[in-house]
């Protein structure tokens, strides 16, 4: 199947997922339980990600920056810049992009053998069967209730990443605590995140949407979710770096 | 009542059934027979919309099936049960909120009256002492039994049975043909049933449609078989090799 076709039959399926569901109350309820799959069960894996990869660009950042060289005197360089670095790189990229990376492998592989499992063991059939728009009934929760949740793991990380910046501080005589606090509030930027929530909500989408259309197409048996579930992981990847381009290009390309 | 006419569809550039005309009647089981890869399944799943035949027309009971929009087709499939080869039982819910899960979607029914009409429809296959296991604690002629029931728990006017007794025992297959009877005659509902299991045409087969390489070879009923067999080769050596 060529990229266009293949782009057709995404737009098909999102015409289909986004109808109007059957049962509100059914809707809810399952939508309450993905948030919880997609959300709760993430937020360990999330956290401990989020407060390493932070606590490791404090220590690497203040390496680079404050190591005396020949072309970089140490002095010339401000401590409180490796505040200013690490924040606006956890705002911009690490809290977004390296969160929602994480979360294609664990939430999109996730959703993908999930639908693909009920797609070849024919549950998907039985929904259509009895009347029940398939598509709508088991990607809709799913990408409401990411769209939902994955902000706000990513909010959470952010403020982890920064915890994890102050944990590292007292392991290094280099940085204080309030140098990193004084070099996050002295480039803090209310655009910078507004981007970061943007970037959220398209990644988001791409996890859940890709995903469960990824499931949803599964034909064969159980070698064949497995490679559903790969696929999407490797698509939403994909598309998470290409879409993060393309918004720090129209944001904050000069 | 559901009448085919001139159904053909092709899969995969392969043409799968040519030309396949047939009446299912309300009150009797309808039999489609043939050996696997025959296109039977494929002809269930072209009857219920699960595939779209290039050819051809379905009509349930004059309403042309396939020239519907995909709402319309949702509210005719409210009134269609079907038992799935393998039972496509929702592997999350016990058996009780298998046979729920139709009412829920469907019906305003409050939950007391639900859990009342998950217990008639359990015993009407019965099934009782089962409702909170899970699919995967079940036996497969338990599965096909909630599975039918699953596909009573609404009012429906057709009911489709792909293989009913694929993987059971002798003595199961007897108990699955007998109720998918009686539910057929009780109800007095259009019931197709997938099979290759010629005991269930000897004892059910009232209308029986033969299937012979994607075409209609042969239709009659269990009276006129031993004619059939007599004067065609190929109904007789597939009843000869299911024996």
């Amino acid at each position: 199947m060529n990229f266009f076709t293949e782009i057709g039959r995404f737009m098909i399926f999102m015409k289909y997922v986004m109808k109007r569901p059957q049962k509100w109350s059914v809707f809810w309820k399952i939508t309450f339980r993905e948030m919880h799959n997609i959300g709760i069960e993430s937020l360990l894996v999330v956290a401990l990600i989020a407060f390493f990869l932070g606590a490791v660009t404090t220590i690497q950042t203040a390496n680079q920056l404050l190591t005396p060289s020949d072309l970089f005197p140490t002095q010339l360089i401000p401590k409180f810049v490796v505040g200013s670095v690490v924040s606006t790189s956890a705002i911009l990229e690490l809290a977004p992009t390296i969160t929602c990376l994480v979360l294609a492998g664990k939430v999109g592989a996730n959703i993908a053998s999930e639908i693909g499992n009920k797609k070849i063991s024919e549950q998907i059939d039985a929904y259509e069967v009895m009347g029940i728009n398939s598509a709508s009934f088991v990607a809709l929760p799913k990408i409401i209730a990411g769209l939902i949740m994955i902000p706000a793991l990513i909010i959470a990380a952010n403020f982890l990443l920064m915890f994890g910046g102050a944990i590292a501080t007292k392991f290094t005589s280099a940085l204080s605590f309030d140098d990193l606090i004084e070099g996050a509030r002295m480039v803090f930027h209310p655009e910078y995140v507004r981007i970061m929530m943007i970037k959220s909500f398209i990644f988001a989408f791409i996890i859940t949407s890709l995903s469960s259309y990824q499931g949803y197409y599964t034909e064969g048996g159980a070698l064949e979710v497995g490679a559903a579930g790969t696929y999407a992981v490797t698509r939403i990847c994909i598309f998470i770096l290409f879409f993060d381009l393309v918004i720090a290009q129209i944001f904050l390309g000069l | 009542m559901i009448t085919v006419e001139s159904v053909g569809i092709t899969l995969g550039g392969r043409k799968i059934l040519t030309n396949i005309n047939a009446s299912f009647h309300p009150g009797v089981p309808n039999l489609v027979i043939g050996a696997s890869g025959s296109g039977k399944s494929v002809f269930l799943k072209c009857l219920v919309g699960l595939l779209t035949p290039q050819e051809g027309k379905i009509l349930y009971n004059d309403q042309d099936f396939l020239s519907l929009e995909y709402e319309q087709k949702q509210e005719l499939r409210k009134e269609i049960g079907m038992l799935f080869q393998n039972n496509a039982l929702f592997d999350s819910l016990t058996v009780e909120e298998n046979v729920e899960f139709p009412l829920k979607m469907f019906s305003n029914m409050s939950k007391e009256d639900r859990k009342q009409r998950v217990n008639e429809c359990l015993a009407k296959v019965n099934l009782v002492n089962s409702n909170h296991k899970f699919p995967s604690e079940i036996s497969g002629g338990m599965k096909k039994r909630v599975g039918i029931a699953r596909a009573i728990a609404l009012p429906i006017k057709y009911l489709f049975c792909d293989e009913p007794n694929s993987g059971l025992d002798p003595l199961t297959s007897r108990v699955i043909d007998d109720l998918i009877l009686q539910i057929t005659t009780d109800l007095n509902i259009t019931t197709v049933i997938n099979s290759h299991d010629m005991k269930t045409v000897n004892d059910i087969g009232e209308n029986i449609i033969f299937i012979y390489q994607g075409q209609k070879w042969w239709e009659g009923n269990k009276s006129i078989l031993p004619v059939a067999r007599a004067e065609n080769p190929e109904l007789d050596n597939f009843f000869k090799a299911s024996f």
